[in-house]
């Protein structure tokens, strides 16, 4: 059968900043500065993405913001344009045969984007009449839909009054409607409060269990660790990690990330360290630190203690984490995806 | 082409403009019935304005309520739907070419500018007799004019919508609307700017210029206007331009 989603050599450079939906204005911005003729800048956002997602997966982008997940959205749903490479849904070339690729797809952007002209009830209707249902299945959805997202009492209002919360689940009730093969989610569960997200996750793998393909972002490693089966780690317009999340974590040495921080850097410390049973990797971090990658946690403590004040280096702070998503992209990146 | 999706798209607007239906009246209608009013009425009787401006008016006034609509109903919801809400989106999403999407909001204009224009005519008539004196010779020509007319209003608002910011629609009227109105010979025939020969020459490069002449030659052709041939092919000269500009603005906003 062929993949729901598939890409190949996807680059995009923009020549202008790109625009604040293509989720590049956080800090972590991937920019290879490189000015033109013409003095513009260019800002690299994807350098050659490889995807492969087969159906009725939940396949999760995990990066950090401006790591280039929306403008693979972006390209994976026609609303922007690649520099370079292809991209596929199911059979369709997205760049080329866009209105056969739009016709198997369902968008959630990363920001609101309502009519702010129909009401709740309206926009499903049309949305759906859009999309070539007949009235009534366009009503029998648009109730199911408004009754599965808490929205009936509200159905009849003008959405650009609704909350932020309301409004983001108006947008994936929306993308629900024409019942798309592939549901794109960008950063789906950003602004919700903790009930409703739960709220989200259930209807994701509720219409995935249908055969349906999801494919989210997200910089939230919990979000990516519970409900995708397979995972993507993006940064800097590259794919730096990707399998399932029990995988990657797999692939971390050690498994157990010791975030250590002494008075001072000593590199005899560190060989020390270094040499401690179940240590796989240590490496010094900044301001007088050492990130110390192991297959034990607390057990460890006393020994480094000991390592340390026999070198006379003060231990000022420790931090221990499990097996993680976020341990994996520190491995990877030197960074936190938080940061 | 989708035709499904264009229709839903199309009914989408109409519902729109349905629920604005009341201040989309005062809008359109408010202003050229006031300037018919004080221009047609006032003036006219009492003296300062000879009786004949009474029909040399109405054209034009006609031509301005078309020009405005069509502008207004396709641009402004443009320029707030490409803005940060991107409210646009569901749509650049239906399973329709995209340059469908822009020609949706051009034949939506173009309705509109349609009925405002064929409305202004019995209000102006309410307001303005006895002494309106409309020949419509040829009912076909008229009727093509009209169309023509609307389609340059429909597809300059495309054109617009996509190339001005929400910021600048303050100038983008006293700029772009307002100047083409008093040189668009609105208010007076072409022929009486033949004192002014450079004037004359540049006021040409205005659309406006021909909607006003056009419907001056179809609806009260016993005053002097522009050679209809000309009024003809400029019009549609226009009306692709513009669709063409348009149409490629619209898809530089669209895609990024």
């Amino acid at each position: 059968m062929d993949l729901a989603i598939r890409t190949r050599d996807l680059r995009k450079i923009y020549n202008s900043p790109p625009p604040a939906a293509a989720g590049r204005t956080g800090p972590l911005t991937s920019a290879v500065g490189k000015k033109t003729k013409d003095q513009k800048q260019q800002i690299t956002a994807l350098d050659g993405i490889n995807l492969d997602v087969a159906p009725g997966q939940i396949f999760g982008l995990l990066g950090p913001n401006g790591a280039g997940k929306s403008t693979t959205v972006g390209i994976l749903t026609t609303r922007v344009r690649p520099t370079s490479g292809t991209a596929w849904i199911g059979p369709h070339d997205v760049w080329r045969e866009q209105t056969a690729a739009k016709l198997q797809i369902g968008v959630v952007a990363q920001r609101p984007n309502l009519d702010f002209s129909l009401t709740a009830r309206e926009i499903l209707l049309f949305h759906g009449a859009y999309f070539g249902l007949n009235s009534h299945e366009r009503t029998e959805r648009a109730n199911a839909l408004l009754d599965r997202f808490k929205l009936t009492d509200r159905a009849d209002q003008l959405v650009r009054n609704f909350s932020g919360g309301m409004m983001q689940r108006m947008s994936i009730a929306r993308a629900m409607m024409h019942d798309p093969q592939v549901l794109f989610l960008d950063e789906p569960s950003v602004g919700l409060d903790p009930q409703t997200r739960l709220l989200l996750w259930e209807i994701i793998r509720e219409y995935n269990q249908k055969g349906r393909t999801v494919l989210l972002t997200t910089h939230n490693m919990e979000e990516a660790d519970t409900l995708c089966e397979q995972l993507a780690i993006i940064d800097h317009g590259r794919i730096i990690a990707q399998g399932t999340p029990a995988e990657l974590k797999a692939s971390i040495p050690g498994g157990y990330l010791l975030r250590l921080r002494f008075g001072h850097h000593s590199a005899p410390l560190l060989e020390r360290l270094g040499i401690l049973s179940g240590v796989t990797e240590i490496r010094a971090s900044e301001n007088g630190g050492a990130d110390l990658y192991a297959s034990r946690g607390g057990s460890l403590i006393a020994e480094i203690a000991n390592a340390a004040a026999a070198l006379g280096v003060e231990l000022s702070d420790v931090h221990i984490s499990e097996p993680s998503l976020e341990n994996l992209f520190l491995h990877h990146t030197g960074r936190s995806l938080r940061e | 082409m989708n035709r499904k999706a264009f229709l839903a798209l199309l009914a989408r607007d109409a519902h729109v403009a349905r629920r604005n239906l009341g201040p989309l009246i005062l809008q359109t209608f408010l202003q050229p019935l006031l300037f018919v009013f004080i221009f047609g009425r006032v003036m006219v009787g009492s003296g300062y304005l000879p009786a004949a401006y009474k029909s040399l008016l109405l054209p034009g006034i006609m031509a301005i309520s078309m020009v405005f609509t069509g502008v207004w109903a396709v641009a402004m919801p443009l320029i707030s739907e490409f803005q940060f809400t991107r409210e646009i989106e569901d749509r650049l999403l239906a399973p329709i070419d995209i340059s469908w999407v822009a020609i949706e909001k051009v034949v939506a204009g173009l309705i509109q500018a349609l009925v405002a224009g064929l409305t202004v005519i019995p209000l102006a008539w309410i307001i303005l007799r006895p002494g309106l004196e409309l020949h419509v010779a040829s009912p076909f020509l008229f009727a093509a004019i009209t169309f023509l007319v609307a389609g340059f209003s429909a597809c300059g608002g495309l054109a617009l919508g996509c190339s001005v910011d929400q910021q600048h629609i303050g100038l983008m009227f006293s700029m772009v609307m307002t100047p083409m109105i008093f040189f668009g010979c609105t208010y007076y025939p072409w022929s009486a700017l033949s004192k002014f020969p450079i004037l004359e020459k540049i006021v040409l490069i205005n659309p406006l210029v021909y909607a006003s002449e056009g419907l001056r030659a179809t609806l009260v052709p016993q005053f002097p206007h522009l050679w209809l041939p000309l009024i003809l092919v400029a019009l549609m000269a226009f009306d692709i331009l513009l669709l063409v500009v348009g149409l490629r603005q619209f898809r530089n906003k669209a895609v990024s």
